[in-house]
């Protein structure tokens, strides 16, 4: 069967990993071609990272990069507290595959194309 | 930003007043094209009468940060000296064939393809050695995009103090009012910098954040 393979990851799981093992199992997955869906997302710190380590990754060839969207992080008493704003629902894929069409407060709508772009 | 971080970011711009340096090293940053270099040229032909980079419409004309030292603005009577950092655009992706619509060659593409991801990585090694942000935004496009997220969350987990720029408010669809909207824990200043609109109010709005 032709498709994209999904991983959802769910957030018991990833608070189990550390930044870089995130980050690595999201790398490859996407670089496989896959579509990682996180349950809690990633922080602003782990995001930043794992922006860099993309681009350290591109190879102009096979792989030009990720596209990642969330929801807007959700304000709660603790995240109004200690700042620290809990992360949703994230989605991410390789650039090439993945395009975004358009992002709400609760709706995110995305294409996923069977082939390279 | 939560309660705590507000006061740590409080705490913070205290310490910062009590052994306040002789300048403020303030880094430009933001997605390719929203018009950095732009401001950065704006702000140093407004105060030091040269310019610090070329600009373009091909995304990702600055491919290495580009610093400027010792920048004077005066706003009423108050003077504040800043070192400028132009910072390449921040982007989750970088396909060379997005540049040879331009008319450039295969080879020109992949090169400025691979210099465009180091200046990323190079912006963001930059945070590491800032005293403020101004983060820009193009007011014509949508400003919930994950780059802008991921580089606001960034700087309120470091405590930076941040102005947000809603650049290109001369262009017909442009709307500041979705980027305020968006991001309404931040101040933010419509400009074009492109025209020079509104470009006091920056200054102002600069010496009181940075100052």
């Amino acid at each position: 069967m032709e498709g994209v393979q999904l991983n959802l990851i769910s957030k018991e799981k990833l608070e189990r990993m550390s930044s870089m093992e995130k980050l690595r199992m999201i790398l490859d997955s996407v670089k496989e071609g896959k579509i990682v869906v996180l349950e809690s997302g990633l922080s602003p710190e782990e995001e930043t990272k794992l922006i860099e380590l993309t681009m350290l990754e591109i190879d102009h060839d096979n792989f030009v990069g990720i596209e990642v969207e969330s929801y807007p992080p959700k304000e709660s008493f603790f995240s109004k507290l200690f700042g620290k704003k809990s992360g949703r629902l994230t989605l991410i894929g390789p650039a090439n595959r993945v395009k975004m069409l358009s992002k709400q407060k609760d709706i995110i709508t995305a294409m996923v194309q069977l082939g390279d772009r | 930003m939560g309660l705590i971080t507000s006061l740590k970011a409080r705490f913070k711009s205290m310490f910062r007043w009590f052994f306040k340096k002789d300048k403020m090293r303030i880094g430009i940053y933001g997605p390719p094209n929203a018009g950095k270099t732009t401001l950065a040229n704006r702000i140093l032909r407004d105060w030091t009468g040269d310019v610090i980079g070329s600009e373009s419409e091909i995304p990702h004309e600055t491919r290495r940060a580009k610093l400027r030292e010792g920048v004077r603005i005066e706003v009423d009577g108050k003077t504040l000296t800043i070192d400028i950092i132009d910072t390449p655009g921040i982007a989750t992706k970088i396909d060379f064939h997005d540049f040879l619509k331009y008319g450039m060659s295969e080879e020109e593409a992949k090169r400025r393809a691979k210099e465009a991801t180091e200046g990323v990585i190079e912006a963001i090694k930059w945070l590491d050695d800032l005293d403020g942000i101004l983060l820009v935004m193009d007011s014509a496009e949508d400003p919930y995009t994950q780059v802008n997220v991921t580089i606001v969350g960034n700087i309120e987990a470091r405590g930076l103090p941040l102005l947000i720029v809603a650049n290109k408010i001369d262009l017909p669809n442009a709307s500041p009012a979705r980027i305020k909207a968006a991001f309404p824990q931040h101040a933010v200043v419509p400009i074009s910098a492109l025209k020079g609109l509104n470009i006091d109010t920056l200054y102002r709005t600069m010496a009181e954040r940075f100052g």
